[in-house]
């Protein structure tokens, strides 16, 4: 191989990295640095180590938005994952009536949370929304979903889950169609139970899904950020505000770019054990896998 | 999908239950969709006046007339129709590299690439909006366009694809003399179209309903997506317009949505599948 051609395969991926570096690697390292500034409306700032961390910690509406956070995510995953996971149990099978009701039930995950939001601020409303009518008409009087403390955040994990349930239906739906016919075929022969075939055969055979589902929605609920902005704009009272929404704030109302990157560092340091954890879970079932089958 | 797996029959209870949960799903849809067509009059302190006649098709005719809403649609379009051509030219191109060619530092760099698949978009968007304020690229198409270029899990993708193509296809190739851009172009390229479909799909889906970004970088109204117009629209509620409009506004906004969906559901399905057993 002539010493051009060693590289020509450096040419192809040349533009893709270049772009890479520019716009995601280079940010995040310039991201970690300016974490290290205390820097207000675009001066120079000066250099103050790790005390922007140290003052997020002790900012309790910094660790409200944590704990926000958390909470969403908890009122979100479990419920998200349990009827993703009987959607795809009820709907694995063909027919007209079957990928009609898929369809609807994956229909809102292509809105962006734009539209979501706009629709729900309407149904949750007491005075004049979807839900206060139905309240309404049963005589009850309508829930203030949006201005409660405590009802705030599960209208925000309502409105997550009915946006998002789709996805990790769809992810469920092709985990079952990769289970063997024939290991249910036996369970029938040996009259196994209806409950003993689903939790056999069909859990333990959908657990990497089941991972895969569980890590991919709580590093994304860890993310919120339209829903509390859109929706109450963190409000009641901080009630509902997330992290992402403190980040953006930091940065884009006050202009306090080094405080805001430090959050930034904080919730990418969370996120990124949810992703090894994920990797490691998978992983570990593999080799487990392996074993068991050798 | 698999016809089989009906041995789980669905009791009398299931069907009911699906059914309302089925109901639940829409009623928000047909909700909106009715209360955009009722005159905005009609709904002032009064939204159960969407379920009664008369209807009207006024909002979608606002719509039309209002220059700005056509303009956020238009730069929608323009802004996802880029970012899917240039993530589609890139990553072929990378994984292609990766996938088939031998070269310096392969493993190393595409491990590199890997790490990208971690980073969420929160953990850098500060300091990239300093670099794209000192470039003064706010505020503008290639400021909307590049950040969403950056797509690790494209070339994962690709690399995937390219891989599983059978080696001699380029060794024949090649003992014709063609060079690797020809190779490249007229015989792996054709071969991966079905990827290419599924990697537009989701590129552009993802870069439609980008909030995120375009929130931050775009902050003249007459560079805001739909997405970010209609959040716009959304908080100004109570001093313009009024529900009717503002619903018709979201109807109209899902639409091409929707469209994208429908027509290319199949390839979307096929990408989870691979994603579920990956």
């Amino acid at each position: 191989m002539t010493q051009s051609r060693r590289w020509e395969g450096l040419l192809f991926v040349a533009p893709f990295l270049f772009v890479y570096s520019a716009i995601l690697i280079f940010p995040l390292l310039r991201g970690l640095w300016l974490s290290l500034f205390r820097i207000e409306l675009f001066g120079p700032g000066h250099f103050i180590g790790f005390g922007n961390y140290e003052r997020l910690f002790g900012d309790p509406i910094f660790q409200q938005s944590l704990i926000n956070t958390f909470l969403v995510t908890l009122m979100i995953v479990p419920p998200l994952t349990v009827i993703a996971l009987a959607l795809a149990l009820a709907l694995n099978r063909a027919g007209r009536t079957a990928a009609f009701i898929r369809g609807i039930f994956f229909s809102s995950a292509v809105l962006s949370v734009t539209i979501v939001t706009l629709i729900w601020r309407f149904v949750l409303a007491p005075d004049a929304g979807l839900l206060g009518e139905i309240w309404k008409s049963l005589g009850w009087e309508p829930l203030p979903f949006l201005s409660d403390v405590h009802l705030v955040l599960p209208a925000l994990a309502i409105t997550t889950i009915w946006w998002s349930v789709g996805f990790p239906m769809l992810l469920f739906l092709a985990g079952l169609q990769q289970i063997p016919q024939d290991m249910y075929e036996a369970a029938a022969l040996d009259r196994a139970s209806r409950w003993t075939t689903f939790s056999r055969i069909t859990l333990p055979s959908l657990k990497r899904t089941l991972i895969l589902v569980v890590m991919l929605q709580t590093a994304a609920q860890l993310q919120m950020f339209g829903q509390s902005q859109l929706l109450t704009a963190g409000g009641p009272s901080g009630a509902s505000r997330t992290a992402v929404l403190f980040l953006f704030e930091s940065a884009f109302g006050r202009w306090e770019l080094g405080y805001a990157s430090a959050a930034a560092e904080v919730l990418f340091l969370i996120i990124l054990a949810v992703t090894l954890t994920q990797y490691w879970a998978t992983g570990q079932m593999r080799v487990g896998g392996r074993g068991r089958a050798g | 999908m698999a016809a089989q797996v009906d041995r789980a029959r669905l009791t009398r209870a299931g069907y009911v239950a699906l059914t309302i949960g089925a109901i639940l799903m829409v009623s928000p849809l047909l909700w909106a969709l009715l209360l955009s067509l009722k005159s905005n009059a009609s709904l002032v302190g009064n939204s159960g006046a969407a379920f009664h006649p008369p209807y009207t098709l006024e909002n979608y005719a606002a719509i039309f007339g209002n220059s700005s809403t056509m303009r956020w649609l238009l730069n929608s379009i323009i802004v996802s129709l880029c970012t899917t051509a240039g993530v589609l030219i890139l990553a072929s191109l990378a994984g292609y590299g990766f996938a088939r060619l031998e070269f310096p530092f392969r493993r190393t760099l595409f491990v590199f690439v890997l790490v990208g698949l971690a980073i969420p978009s929160q953990a850098v968007i500060l300091p990239q909006h300093q670099l794209f304020a000192w470039l003064h690229l706010h505020n503008s198409y290639p400021g909307l366009v590049l950040p969403g270029l950056v797509a690790p899990f494209g070339v994962f993708f690709m690399t995937t694809y390219m891989r599983a193509i059978p080696k001699e296809l380029d060794e024949a190739a090649m003992l014709d003399g063609a060079s690797r851009w020809k190779i490249f172009r007229s015989v792996i390229l054709p071969l991966t179209i079905p990827a290419q479909s599924t990697l537009a799909v989701f590129t552009f889906l993802g870069s439609w309903n980008d909030y995120w970004w375009p929130l931050i970088s775009a902050t003249r109204s007459n560079m805001y997506t739909l997405t970010v117009g209609l959040a716009a629209s959304q908080m100004n509620y109570a001093q313009t317009s009024g529900l009717g409009f503002l619903m018709a506004q979201a109807v109209f906004a899902s639409v091409p949505i929707f469209i994208v969906y429908i027509v290319f559901q199949k390839q979307i399905v096929r990408a989870m599948a691979g994603a579920a057993v990956r």
